[in-house]
């Protein structure tokens, strides 16, 4: 490597005066000819580039600047890009006649892609101004589409689709011809189609419109509806078989929308499903072990999200570098803040009251007020600010239309990874049988020696722990407030009775059953109504199933 | 006492014990006759005058003590703790402020002949379900008809599918969760987040007026007494001894030939209807109904006024609701920041330490002194209860 | 444990009784038939939870007047049969008549106690707040609607009869006691009083002399047999020296089906049932 700079040092350097860069380029075809192989492995092959049009870059005037973009791209696409989009970002230089791309260290010899050891002393910069730049990105735009990396063409080719004008036509045709992947053929063929509605031909509008009903493009399904506009008297679309095709492409992309609306529908309920699923198991576990109504689940919540919040400002604090992991120091945090205020409930309140179910709900009504109340004198009313970490904003674009932001997938996530972690406490763990065996029979785990007291104690803690990591969930995509707990107190006892009591499993398809069933009812009734619809739902399910979805049956259940 | 039933007197009257009336009359002379004459006829300047405040804030209390009642019949002798009763007061209350609304006539600041909200929100006519709410009559009509249907259709189906305890409350609260949710949409017609206010008439006269706040007041009371000899007949009569015994062991009523629905499905209803009229008092004397009286958080506070006086008594929530809204307002003004607390606290405290309420607590303790049992018949915690279901 | 329960139906089952008691009173059936002398038939009766099988294809008949004991290790299905006659579970095949024509299958509850089944659990349920007169007046026979309980008196007779049932089951000095503080034999006692007030023609009890000492024992062995002939009794029962003092014919019950039938020293000869009883 260090031979080819040395090479490109020894016979390159020599000045060369400004005007007659030209005549010196043909020579230096020659030189690159010899050091073609390595330049290869430097990863930028060339081929030859019209000296005229690469003298013409650096003219004082524009017109022929634009004159020579041109000329360089339509003669050589390839090498046209690297040396125009070098000189978009202002980082063509001049030095001595001969054009250099300059990017921080490395430097680049823009004709035959010769690496420089450094920045010669009379380098200057290459200037455009706004009307040129206007020509350069357009023409950039156009060239694109035949960088040689894949992806970037694809990507040129999905702008194009999504917003060609006539006057790309040429370079799309041109692309097409050599188009190879079939993604991006098809992204092209859309450009094409875009581009040539507004053509004189009624075929050549026929094929298009017949093309863009293959898109899915909000904007695509504008242009369509357009040909179908009346324009005073006339339609626009003048041609009759034309408005025909364009009837037909406005049904099939909505037929797309309508299923790109569903999927999206779908995993707005999953996740809501999964906010649902995380506030209600821990009521699963408390509820169906002590058969206790804990109305001060919600806040439990609410503390699990303080905690988060307070987490965060420590990180601002203290750790500004690692700020974006202070989610995942809150999970712990929270977990044991909103355990130890469950214990406390428990042991002051809940303990006293087993058996009497309708009490408890009422006392443990009364220490929800206390708690939201003593959140409000600490906190202040208002929501506090919490901002998702970098890793977790932003979403992945599935198809046109369906954007799956990335902090609702990570919910969903940590949903399936607490309820797994639950699961296998309550399956693996000589606690997890513990409590089993208080929730079947009371009376006989005690005679065996498990200690059902401190057992309740412990599960009434890990089923207030579970509800402060559905709090650290919530605070990444609701707000943080004192009242945040009561709006998810009445959806995470329906999840409960849905479900069946101390049924993790029903619990789960409880949920999300209840997730997704809200969220395409909310899209064809609005929420408010959705919510009435699905709280009929649930007491004519009751009708049918009084027990859930996963009863408990026979001579046991009463006793 | 059940083997020396006096059958000439009617039985109705009979269902109340001497010292009962002797407090009715009582109440009725404070209501009728003390209260108004302090109000129209003592100057202000004397320390007995009372201010508008002050009757209203009592019958403001008269409503929430009817509810409670109400709700102490469901609760302390069925068994069912409802926590949707709110539900059925903002229905009452919607039902008589369509009338207050289309009273104040064209003296809205939009003066049109529709509400002010619907001006608003650019609506041309009244929609439907406002049909004769201009009638004093239908309005009184439609405060018991609504609360009443809808507790006899949610009833039927909860009870059928033999929804009890604790699901029965958590079903009840989505209920008027649910019906606020709908109530603060523009589109249902009720005023959305602002409900209804600024009434200004009922019948014609003045609603602000001394005389007319009087008469409100005074039959809240009137309202209350009915409700509590009402209830004590039912309590007392054989209905009321089936009611107790589906409360502590439905299926041994069910054995013995008793359907409970039916049971259940009439002091349900007959709750709810109380609560509709209390709701329907209660409007005129605030001056506002709005979704939030149907948030859960205020229909859960029904129970705590039930649990402080007394489950199964019946003076004990109505002495209950009032003794806790007394302690509301008090708070409000003076320590706003702590009346949650006092709330929470009196939650917990109540039903870990109190269980059986003021009235409760009172009657053990007379009983324990060996004195004459009440005739009323005690219920204790529903410890009994759970053991048989 | 359990709080809050909805009783155990399936929804079907629901559906038909809802369908057949018709709102506000309870719909009363066909007439009792006791034309070929047999009170209860069950045929081919199968009940069974999450697969476990209660009853496995259970046949039984009760004769009119006849005092039958029915035996048989836990688990058995006695108390799941109970539950069938009542109406409580729905059996999953099999037939279940009272008398010639009443399908106790296609009854409710209330309906089925209206026909003349009464039914005591093996647990005393009583009302516990509710005095001993109380008691028995909310199991007497007589119209259960809603609106005639709103205004319902017990007249003369009826107190008379109420009395005279106290009386029977002597708890004539607890008459104005809350039932809760009967003693555990007291409340049995109690119960079998429900029941007979009721006048039903056929009484199912379950284990009724637990709990009881031995004169008590002796006493409730004495009343049963003389209810026996004007009532039917089938009498769930562990204790084989109260079985003896009944007398009657003995039915042994083995996982869910009819084991053996006879008199009680038959059946305690059988080796099947030796077998069952101590084998294991």
């Amino acid at each position: 490597m260090s031979h080819v700079v040395d090479l490109a040092d020894t016979h390159l350097s020599p000045a060369v005066p400004p005007a007659g860069c030209g005549f010196r380029l043909v020579m230096k075809r020659t030189l690159r000819l010899l050091c073609c192989g390595l330049v290869i492995l430097v990863g930028s092959a060339r081929a030859a580039m019209p000296p005229a049009a690469l003298s013409g870059l650096v003219a004082d005037d524009s017109d022929e600047k634009i004159a020579a973009i041109q000329a360089l791209a339509s003669a050589e696409p390839e090498s046209a890009l690297i040396v125009l989009e070098a000189l978009a970002k202002n980082l063509l230089m001049l030095a001595g006649g001969q054009l250099l791309i300059v990017e921080g260290e490395s430097v680049t010899d823009a004709a035959t892609g010769v690496k420089l050891a450094h920045v010669p002393d009379d380098a200057e910069a290459v200037t455009v101004n706004n009307r040129v730049r206007r020509e350069l990105e357009s023409t950039l735009a156009g060239l694109r589409l035949f960088a040689p990396d894949a992806a970037v063409r694809l990507e040129a080719a999905k702008e194009l689709a999504s917003g060609a004008e006539p006057a790309s036509l040429p370079w799309i045709e041109r692309a097409l011809a050599q188009a190879k992947d079939p993604a991006e053929r098809a992204q092209l063929e859309l450009a094409r189609a875009r581009a040539s509605l507004g053509s004189e031909d009624a075929k050549v509008r026929l094929s298009a419109v017949k093309t863009l009903a293959g898109s899915a493009d909000p904007s695509v399904r504008a242009l369509v509806a357009g040909r179908l506009v009346m324009d005073g008297e006339r339609y626009v679309e003048a041609d009759a078989a034309v408005r025909a095709a364009a009837a037909d492409a406005l049904r099939q992309i909505d037929r797309r929308f309508m299923l790109g609306d569903s999927l999206a529908r779908v995993f707005s309920g999953v996740s809501l499903g999964s906010i649902l699923l995380l506030a209600a198991l821990g009521l699963a576990i408390t509820y169906g072990v002590m058969g206790v109504i804990n109305m001060a689940h919600g806040e439990l919540l609410m503390v699990g999200a303080y905690t988060t919040y307070l987490t965060q400002g420590w990180f601002r604090a203290h750790l500004p570098d690692y700020v974006d992991f202070y989610v995942l120091a809150a999970i712990p945090l929270a977990f044991l803040a909103a355990a130890l205020v469950g214990a406390i409930i428990e042991r002051l309140v809940i303990r006293h009251l087993y058996g009497r179910t309708l009490e408890t709900l009422l006392a443990s009504w009364g220490v929800s007020l206390i708690l939201i109340q003593a959140v409000r004198v600490v906190f202040g009313p208002q929501n506090m600010e919490l901002s998702n970490p970098a890793w977790m904003s932003g979403g992945v674009e599935l198809m046109p239309g369906l954007v799956l932001p990335w902090n609702r997938i990570v919910i969903v996530l940590f949903a399936l990874i607490v309820l797994a972690g639950i699961s296998a406490v309550m399956i693996r763990t000589r606690l997890g049988l513990y409590i089993r065996a208080v929730t079947q029979n009371r009376a006989m785990a005690g005679c065996v020696g498990v200690p059902t007291r401190r057992i309740d104690t412990l599960a009434f803690a890990i089923g207030a722990g579970i509800a402060g990591l559905g709090g650290v969930a919530l605070s990444q995509i609701g707000n943080v407030g004192p009242d945040m707990g009561q709006g998810y107190i009445v959806d995470s006892f329906l999840v409960v009775v849905v479900g069946g009591v101390g049924q993790l499993a029903g619990a789960v398809l409880a949920a999300l059953g209840l997730g997704i069933a809200t969220k395409f009812l909310e899209g064809v009734a609005g929420a408010v109504v959705a919510k009435i619809l699905v709280l009929i739902f649930i007491i004519l399910f009751i009708q049918k199933r009084p027990q859930g979805l996963f009863a408990l049956k026979g001579r046991f259940v009463e006793n | 006492m059940l083997l020396h039933q006096p059958s000439a007197v009617p039985r109705l009257l009979a269902a109340t014990p001497r010292a009962g009336w002797i407090a009715l009359a009582a109440f009725v002379l404070v209501m009728a006759v003390l209260l108004p004459a302090s109000r129209l006829l003592l100057p202000e300047a004397s320390p007995l005058h009372v201010s508008d405040y002050v009757v209203t804030l009592i019958g403001k209390i008269l409503c929430y003590s009817v509810v409670a009642v109400a709700m102490g019949l469901v609760w302390g002798y069925a068994g069912i703790l409802s926590l949707g009763h709110g539900l059925f007061f903002s229905l009452g209350g919607y039902a008589f402020g369509m009338y207050l609304m289309r009273q104040i006539g064209r003296d809205g600041s939009y003066h049109s002949d529709l509400p002010d909200f619907m001006v608003f929100l650019d609506w041309k006519a009244l929609p439907w379900y406002w049909q004769g709410s201009d009638s004093f009559l239908w309005a009184l009509l439609l405060a018991l008809l609504v609360p009443g249907v809808i507790a006899l259709v949610f009833g039927y189906f909860a009870f059928r599918s033999r929804i009890r305890g604790v699901y029965f409350s958590i079903i009840t609260q989505a209920l008027t969760f649910a019906a606020m949710l709908l109530f603060y949409r523009n589109e249902t017609g009720f005023g959305g987040n602002n409900g209804f206010t600024d009434f200004k008439r009922i019948l014609g006269y003045p609603i602000t007026a001394p005389e007319m706040r009087l008469m409100l007041a005074g039959l809240s009371a009137l309202l209350l007494m009915l409700t509590l000899v009402c209830a004590r007949y039912l309590v007392t009569s054989r209905y009321g001894r089936v009611l107790a015994a589906i409360r502590d062991a439905e299926s041994r009523v069910m054995f013995l030939g008793y359907q409970p629905l039916h049971y259940k499905l009439f002091v349900w209803t007959l709750s709810a209807v109380l609560c509709g009229l209390a709701g329907a008092l209660y409007v005129p004397q605030v001056g506002i109904i709005n979704p939030s009286e149907m948030s859960p958080a205020n229909s859960i506070e029904i129970a705590i006024w039930v649990a402080v006086g007394g489950r199964g008594t019946l003076l004990g929530p109505a002495l209950g609701a009032a003794a806790v809204n007394l302690a509301k307002s008090w708070f409000t003004v003076s320590f706003p920041d702590y009346w949650l607390f006092f709330l929470g606290l009196l939650f917990v405290l109540v039903t870990l330490f109190l269980p059986q309420g003021i009235v409760g607590m009172w009657q053990g303790l007379r009983a324990q002194r060996g004195r004459k049992r009440t005739a009323e018949p005690t219920i204790g915690s529903d410890q009994g209860r759970e053991a048989q279901t | 444990m359990k709080v809050g329960s909805f009783d155990h139906a399936s929804p079907g089952q629901r559906e038909q009784w809802e369908a057949a008691a018709s709102f506000g009173h309870v719909a009363t059936s066909a007439a009792l038939d006791l034309s070929h002398g047999v009170i209860l038939y069950l045929d081919d009766i199968s009940v069974s939870f999450d697969g476990f099988r209660a009853l496995n294809r259970l046949s039984l008949t009760i004769d009119v007047g006849e005092l039958r004991c029915v035996i048989g290790p836990n688990g058995a299905g006695k108390t799941t049969m109970m539950d069938v006659v009542t109406g409580k579970t729905r059996p999953d095949s099999g037939k279940a008549f009272f008398g010639q024509t009443i399908d106790l299958t296609r009854l409710s509850e209330p309906e089925i106690a209206h026909a003349g089944i009464g039914r005591k659990f093996q647990k005393p349920t009583i009302f516990e707040h509710h005095s001993v007169w109380e008691n028995i007046e909310l199991a007497m026979k007589a119209d259960k609607r809603v609106r005639t309980a709103l205004f319902a008196r017990a007249d003369s007779a009826q107190r008379d009869r109420i009395a005279a049932v106290i009386d029977q089951v002597r708890l004539t000095a607890a008459t104005s006691r809350p039932a809760g503080l009967l003693s555990h034999g007291q409340k049995q006692w109690l119960e079998i009083g429900m029941l007979l007030v009721q006048e039903p023609k056929l009484l199912l009890l379950d284990e009724p002399v637990a709990g009881m000492t031995d004169d008590e024992t002796a006493r409730t062995a004495e009343l049963f047999r003389s209810l026996a002939g004007e009532h039917s009794l089938v009498v769930v029962e562990h204790d084989m020296a109260f079985v003896r003092q009944l007398g009657g014919l003995v039915t042994v019950l083995a996982e869910g089906s009819v084991l053996a039938h006879g008199s009680l020293d038959a059946v305690q000869e059988d080796a099947r049932v030796i077998e069952v009883y101590l084998g294991r």
